[in-house]
């Protein structure tokens, strides 16, 4: 197997498009590198990204964040600019494994690792989070939900990497949550999962609200029904509970292992309900 | 020499009961501590398993040839290697669960092993291996194997015990009791019948097994590896690979858990049938889901309970039947569970029935009080429903049928001094008991019993020149037994703890040591430490009083020093055992003590646990808010490591209890290999777990001791479930109470 550690995102992508093997990109490890420890992953090639120094920083840009695709949890939850613009996003994070693996995963990771239990996918999907990716044609940047197409598969093509994530700007009285259901309380893997992001107006109104769920299907689910729900209501005991019905009717979720299709179509309306209320007070809303 | 040599119990201490550092701590938490894993030879080929794909299969041929030629592979073992030499019943299933014969009887059965220069090298041989199997219908769970049509693992096993027109996967049958059950569940004033069913559990050990094994040409081998009993890897490695038990030298290396896990073998074999073939020392060192997979959990069970209860709570009739699978051979622990199930009642009539059943899973291994939380967990529901429905406090009815010294058990035995009733006193005076509760929370109690077990014990005593102390001792120490046994050693001599030091020998050392299991060690070893002081203090007052020439029983131990027994024994200054121990060579040579013995009077052990749980009732999650633990120790060496104990037991029982069970497939795959899905607690999911040690002594014991590891372990599956059904409104017959299954029953309510 071959080792590379690219200093350039662009010797990254000469490495990765000139490759003709199994070639992979290498962060944090914390999926790739216990695949291979358990013999489940074989590659000709890895190409270890955390030399490329524009891709280990958090950076400011027109209004939001832009956040490197090595930069690990631990990173984003000790970055407090981030943390209060979208708290949702940094708790779904550092949801991940343990303190440990914190100090190396990353969302970036996460995403392209195509899970559909992934933790922070449905938190940076809420947010309306964009991709940029980096290929032998340049950058493009999709939105997040545009990036795995199934479990454990991605949109990207041959010579591509994810390089950064870009979370936009906040409007004022927004806010955003993350919710998981785990039978423990840590280390563990989302049962199903749920992020609501939404934005206020002065009187505690929603103006604008997105809801996307994960483990209950076979990759993130926007829920747009949900959003348009949420817009224009104030988010009252009916309308909490019809929030509940409408991502429990979008769930597609299967019965394996850890839940059956019956529990997790249920948690996911469980979920939104109080991940809504979070993101809701998180805006600077109050229920009554 | 005048030394009290009756058994009376000891009450008065310095040093027993004290909270000593811990002798292994330093390098436990500095990595210096030496596992299985850690152990290294020169010349050392990594040995890997190939395991069954499937949950039953008919071994028609496997060829080797291509792995064996492999560069970088030294040997490859099959059943072929293991010579079909006549053993008793028992090891021939050890030997066909280490490496499986005509037929593979559950995913992950070992199949073949390579021994290759590396990991890779040995991963890829095993890929050449092939291996023709004819799949066969299996059968995981323990009721449908019991159905007549069930698939049949074995033919001919079964036990006379067993009515003829049983599944041939029932191998024995059980009973215990006494009364007339019938009759006494007409006296009741409501008889409860459920059905009530627990899923297999692991013990959840920290460490994989690990094993390093080299044969010389001259035949000796010797054999390092994380066990709980060397003497037990020895003999069965000596049987099944046909060598005579002193050619095998084996040791026991730092262990990382155990519970019961560790009582049995399944690399140990395998790596020196690989070592004794290659000529090379090999390694073998399990992966997380090799443990899963094919070392032995405990067993899943299905039990009907029938408890009549007189409207005062008088139980007037307990029955049980309980039906255990405890894998693919013979031996799953419901004979302990039948005994175990109504031990801590005082009844009239009492029955249990217990049925050993076989089925496609890894061959169960002993996990902390085997058999007898799965009862406990059937019997402390019922009584709690019933005490519940009449609108009795629940410790009340236990109290009122509690046994006491002088109750005839439910399985046979007149208990002497117990301390049941101490442990329900104490709880119920204990503030937990009356604290408040919230919306969605629920307490729940649940007491356990444990037989405990003394067995073969061979302990030497050594005392250097300097008098320094080392204790020679041979059972690996998985819950303190160094620390209590030094400090046991150093109350008998009169001398500082930090003056002994205790150590865990190799199998050429000491005479047979019974395997750490039984709750065993603190009782029967420290009972044998202290014989072997006192034999050592016999000899230095037959020296001083050579020295002083007087008679030895003029010559008393006292406060670590020889003194003269009274005027009479004329004038003389102590000596002290450092002063004694310098002129040794002059008064005879060095001074040991020894003791042998196969211990007795263990003494049984009695729990009361309680709990406070919070339910969420949309989700189903339960959260443990509050914990106590109400046990007799008889006598607690090393309080911190009682208290972990009873910590422990009750972790791992609420771990039962909530979330962990072995789930199999329609295929007969495990489908929960990996600690991500096999849900053992983390730290977070635990509140602190309070202890309260009651001591009363066990006549048994010089000093009162009574084993603490394992009833810990047998109430907390009942009390879980008795708090969450009050919590949650719905009775939880079916653990774990995971939360798809609370959610459930909620909404079916």
């Amino acid at each position: 197997m071959d080792y590379h550690a690219p200093t350039t995102l662009d010797a990254a992508v000469d490495i990765l498009a000139g490759a003709s093997g199994d070639c992979r990109v290498l962060a944090g490890g914390t999926d790739l590198l216990v695949r291979m420890r358990s013999d489940m992953a074989h590659p000709d090639a890895v190409v270890d990204i955390k030399r490329i120094a524009s891709l280990r920083t958090i950076t400011e840009e027109d209004g939001g964040w832009r956040i490197g695709a090595a930069v690990c949890g631990a990173e984003m939850g000790e970055h407090a600019g981030l943390r209060a613009a979208w708290p949702g996003v940094v708790e779904a994070a550092q949801l991940i494994g343990s303190t440990q693996v914190q100090g190396r995963a990353t969302i970036v990771g996460n995403l392209c690792n195509a899970s559909p239990a992934a933790d922070s996918v449905p938190a940076m999907v809420a947010a309306g989070a964009l991709a940029r990716i980096a290929g032998p044609e340049g950058i493009r940047d999709v939105p997040v939900e545009e990036v795995p197409t199934g479990p454990g598969k991605t949109s990207l093509g041959h010579g591509e990497l994810v390089a950064s994530i870009f979370l936009p700007d906040r409007a004022e009285r927004s806010g955003d949550a993350y919710l998981r259901f785990i039978p423990r309380t840590e280390m563990d893997i989302a049962v199903a999962g749920c992020g609501v992001s939404l934005t206020l107006d002065e009187d505690g109104g929603i103006i604008r609200a997105r809801v996307a769920l994960g483990a209950v299907g076979p990759g993130v689910m926007v829920v747009a029904e949900a959003g348009r729900m949420l817009a224009g209501s104030h988010l009252r005991e009916g309308g909490l509970q019809q929030l509940a019905t409408i991502c429990s009717a979008a769930a597609r979720p299967i019965t394996d292992k850890r839940g059956t299709e019956h529990y997790r179509t249920h948690i996911a309306g469980v979920l939104a309900r109080r991940a809504a209320v979070i993101a809701y007070a998180r805006a600077g809303g109050t229920l009554e | 020499m005048a030394l009290d040599t009756k058994q009376d119990t000891r009450t008065e201490f310095k040093i027993v009961g004290t909270r000593v550092p811990r002798p292994d701590g330093i390098d436990k938490v500095t990595g210096r501590a030496r596992f299985g894993a850690d152990m290294s030879a020169p010349g050392m080929l990594v040995g890997r398993v190939l395991r069954s794909p499937h949950a039953h299969a008919r071994i028609v041929s496997i060829d080797t040839a291509a792995a064996a030629a492999l560069d970088g592979v030294h040997a490859v073992v099959t059943r072929a290697d293991f010579p079909d030499i006549p053993l008793d019943a028992a090891l021939a299933d050890i030997r066909d669960n280490c490496m499986a014969g005509a037929k593979a009887l559950y995913d992950g059965h070992a199949v073949a092993a390579v021994a290759a220069t590396s990991e890779s090298v040995a991963r890829q041989a095993l890929k050449l291996i092939k291996v023709d199997y004819e799949p066969l219908p299996h059968v995981t769970d323990v009721d449908r194997a019991m159905d007549p049509g069930a698939p049949a693992l074995h033919e001919g096993r079964t036990d006379e015990s067993v009515p003829e027109d049983m599944s041939p996967n029932v191998m024995a049958r059980y009973e215990f009791g006494h009364g007339d059950v019938e009759a006494g569940l007409k006296k009741a004033d409501r008889v409860l019948r459920r059905t009530y069913r627990t899923e297999a559990t692991h013990q959840g050990y920290i460490e994989p097994h690990a094993c390093l094994a080299q044969m010389g040409p001259d035949g000796q081998a010797d054999m390092w590896c994380c066990t709980q009993g060397q003497y037990m890897v020895r003999d069965t490695c000596a049987a099944i690979l046909g060598l005579r038990q002193g050619q095998v030298r084996v040791t026991a290396s730092e262990i990382g858990g155990g519970f019961g896990g560790k009582t049995t073998v399944f690399l140990e074999p395998v790596a020196l049938a690989l070592a004794r073939k290659a000529g090379r020392p090999v390694k073998m060192v399990m992966s997380r889901s090799e443990v899963l997979r094919a070392t032995g959990p405990t067993a899943s069970s299905s039990i009907d309970v029938a408890v009549g209860m007189a409207a005062d709570g008088r139980i007037t009739a307990g029955f049980a039947e309980l039906r255990y699978q405890g894998g693919a051979y013979p031996g799953s622990p419901v004979e302990l569970g039948a005994m175990a199930a109504f031990a801590p009642y005082d009844l009239e009539n009492v029955r249990t029935i217990g049925w050993d059943v076989v089925a496609n899973r890894p061959k169960q291994a002993a996990y902390r009080a085997p058999g007898a939380p799965m009862a406990a967990f059937a019997v402390e529901s019922a009584i709690d429903e019933l005490a519940r429905g009449f609108g009795l406090d629940p410790l009340e009815v236990r109290l009122r049928n509690a046994a006491r010294e002088g109750t005839r058990s439910a399985y046979g035995v007149t208990f002497p001094a117990i301390g049941l009733e101490a442990t329900l006193r104490t709880a119920r005076d204990h503030p937990h008991w009356g604290a408040p509760l919230g919306d969605n929370q629920g307490r729940g109690v649940a007491c356990g019993f444990w037989f405990n077990f003394g067995g073969n014990t061979c302990v030497s005593l050594n005392i250097a020149s300097d008098g320094t102390v080392n204790v020679t001792e041979g059972n690996p120490d998985i819950g303190g037994s160094r620390a209590s046994l030094s400090m046991m050693a150093a109350e008998e001599l009169g001398i500082p703890y930090e003056q002994v030091r205790t150590v865990i020998a190799d199998t050429a050392s000491l005479g047979l040591n019974d395997v750490t299991d039984g709750s065993r060690v603190t009782f029967a070893v420290g009972l044998a430490t202290i014989e072997a002081a006192r034999a050592a203090k016999r000899e230095m007052c037959r020296r001083v009083a050579g020295l002083w020439g007087i008679d030895e029983e003029a010559v008393v131990w006292k406060d670590g020093a020889a003194c003269p027994a009274g005027p009479n024994a004329g004038d003389h200054d102590p000596m002290t055992l450092a002063e004694i121990a310098a002129i040794a060579p002059n008064t005879g040579g060095p001074i040991a003590g020894h003791h042998e013995v196969n211990a007795e009077g263990a003494g049984v052990s009695f729990a009361t646990h309680m709990v406070d749980v919070e339910v969420d009732p949309e989700t189903g999650a339960t959260r443990v808010l509050r914990y106590t633990v109400f046990q007799d120790a008889g006598k607690a060496v090393h309080p911190d490591y009682v208290e972990g104990q009873f910590q422990g037991g009750a972790a791992q029982g609420i771990g039962w209890a909530l979330n962990e069970e072995y789930i199999y497939g329609e295929d007969g795959i495990l489908q929960n290999p990996g600690f991500l899905d096999y849900r053992i607690p983390v730290a977070s999911d635990l509140p602190m777990i309070d202890t309260v040690i009651l001591e009363i002594p066990n006549p048994g014991h010089p000093y009162g001791v009574r084993g603490v590891g394992e009833t810990s372990i047998v109430p907390p599956l009942a009390a879980i479930a008795n708090a969450v059904s009050a919590a949650a409104g719905v009775r939880m017959t079916d653990l774990p109470i995971s939360p798809p299954k609370l959610r459930r029953a909620i909404e079916t309510a």
